[in-house]
């Protein structure tokens, strides 16, 4: 192995269910998956309603608006892709659609509170993958 | 209940615990074994069961070719990470009592410390899907990134305090020391914890526990198969697993910090027939200082909110209110998966534990944590 050569950045890998919501952020889109028989919104992908069984679903646009449910600040890499990366913090948002989010936080650590509302930002972090972070909501 | 006093603890075994074992994971998993067989007075032919940790790379059919099992009649696998070893126990009662077959053995062996790290694992086991897909890529995949939030609204809501987590670490460091099979030895104080490197804030290094090498078992025989045997068999009074609302993903949780033994807890106790103040010891899971004071609350000892204040009062030392895990834990005798803290319970209702004796211990009761929040837990006595 070359030493000199970080691993990559660990890539998601789409299933069925979620490969449009990689592709929403793609266009800077956030997009949660929504039952289309029952309306209830779900988040990560997955095939089935838990509501109401049903298997077919649509997409809903998020208002890219939450507030802070928690937060963690990574120190140790784990990862050698994420070693120039630490200290980073994560935080977790509950979206005012209803679901949840896992992201990077964009904004001063010391801001950091619960209810502190949040906005989603959109970051191109490798040729072609945009993840969604968080910053302060303005 | 069905399970109620169905089967005993019958034989418990371990190999040396350390940080390069210098042998196979195959090789640990057959020693330990074979060490819980004969502390029970059997021979390994009389095996007729068998819950192999899932994911620690050993079969069923590893145990029938090295111990030439002739007549294997139950094998299964009970995949709840650190949950694993109590819902295989519970597993292994309720083949016992039904009549399926009488010993059941349960091995847990790993190189943990000297062979391969978990990034990989989050990638390709499907109980962790979507961390790998979702979160893995933002940079919460450890264990310790994925269980920080948790701690961090537990401290947020309810005033917990890292000096609250010091309180299990340093309480542990003095079991382990007592122990004379634990890796870590060092005394610690408070103030060593609050100086150790940070690893995904709130966690520290010593709120986390060890990577280490080694193996433990215990034997599972139904009650009346146990008798004549050559320990003092321990029975289970109560046993239940439980699993986590979205249990894949602790950040898709409606109620962030909660967690399996929730709902678990109430039912082991319901089913063994005791009070919390019966309860003369606790192994209690402790993968992080933490979760051994989520568990506290889950378990009842304290409502939720109030854990910290609890493990500050001292409650957890030896001469406390519920000494708890007597032999070191996770934190610092070693990361067996838990299968280490069933050892030590049942070696503390034999009266065997040595310098770390609970005076008396008549009633205990052991945890399982893992996986992003399943649980389990066992109620055991001196039958």
């Amino acid at each position: 192995m070359n030493m000199d050569t970080l691993p990559a950045r660990p890539q998601p890998h789409p299933s069925e269910e979620s490969r449009p919501y990689w592709d929403a952020l793609r266009e800077h889109r956030l997009v949660f998956q929504q039952c289309a028989a029952c309306g209830k919104l779900r988040h990560y992908p997955r095939p089935m309603c838990d509501a109401c069984y049903s298997m077919q679903f649509t997409w809903h646009e998020s208002s890219g608006r939450g507030s802070v449910q928690s937060w963690t600040i990574a120190h140790h890499p784990f990862h050698l892709a994420f070693k120039s990366l630490v200290p980073y913090a994560l935080v977790t948002v509950d979206m005012e659609d209803g679901v949840r989010m896992h992201a990077p936080w964009r904004g001063a650590v010391a801001t950091l509170t619960l209810g502190l509302p949040v906005r989603v930002v959109f970051e191109m972090v490798d040729d072609g993958l945009v993840l969604p972070a968080f910053s302060a909501a303005p | 209940m069905a399970l109620h006093r169905s089967g005993v603890i019958s034989g418990i075994g371990e190999t040396r615990y350390s940080k390069v074992s210098g042998k196979s994971v195959l090789a640990l998993h057959l020693e330990a074994s074979l060490a819980a067989i004969t502390d029970a007075g059997l021979s390994p032919k009389d095996i007729d069961g068998l819950i192999p940790y899932a994911g620690l790379g050993t079969v069923a059919e590893d145990y029938i070719t090295n111990f030439g099992i002739e007549d294997l009649r139950f094998s299964a696998h009970t995949p709840l990470g650190g949950a694993s070893p109590i819902a295989a126990v519970q597993c292994a009662l309720a083949a016992v009592s039904s009549g399926i077959c009488r010993h059941v053995l349960i091995p847990l062996a790993r190189n943990g410390s000297s062979g391969g790290r978990i990034s990989a694992l989050m990638e390709e086991a499907p109980q962790f899907r979507a961390v790998g897909e979702f979160e893995l890529p933002v940079g919460a995949f450890a264990p310790a990134q994925l269980y920080a939030p948790m701690a961090r609204r537990h401290m947020e809501l309810y005033g917990t305090t890292s000096r609250h987590f010091a309180e299990v670490a340093v309480t542990t460091r003095q079991h382990a020391i007592l122990n004379g099979r634990a890796m870590m030895t060092k005394p610690m104080r408070i103030e060593d914890h609050q100086a150790s490197r940070m690893i995904a804030d709130p966690f520290r290094l010593f709120d986390c526990s060890l990577e280490s090498d080694g193996g433990a078992a215990v034997v599972v025989s139904r009650a009346d198969c146990a008798r004549d045997l050559r320990q003092p068999p321990v029975a289970v009074l109560g046993i239940a697993e439980g699993h986590p609302d979205s249990p894949s993903a602790i950040t898709q949780r409606a109620d962030l910090i909660h967690i399996g033994l929730d709902k678990a807890a109430p039912r082991a106790f319901a089913m063994a027939g005791v009070r919390h103040a019966d309860i003369d010891v606790a192994e209690i899971y402790d993968c992080f200082t933490y979760v051994v004071i989520r568990q506290l609350e889950a378990l009842g000892f304290c409502a939720r909110g109030e854990g910290g204040p609890f493990v500050a009062s001292g409650a957890l030392r030896l001469d406390g209110a519920l000494p708890t895990n007597t032999h070191g834990g996770l934190l610092s005798q070693a990361h067996i998966g838990g299968l280490n803290h069933i050892v030590e319970l049942v070696r503390q209702l034999r009266g065997e534990a040595g310098a770390a004796q609970v005076k008396d211990a008549k009633v205990g009761l052991v945890t399982g944590y893992g996986d992003m929040g399943d649980g389990s837990i066992a109620i055991m006595a001196r039958a």
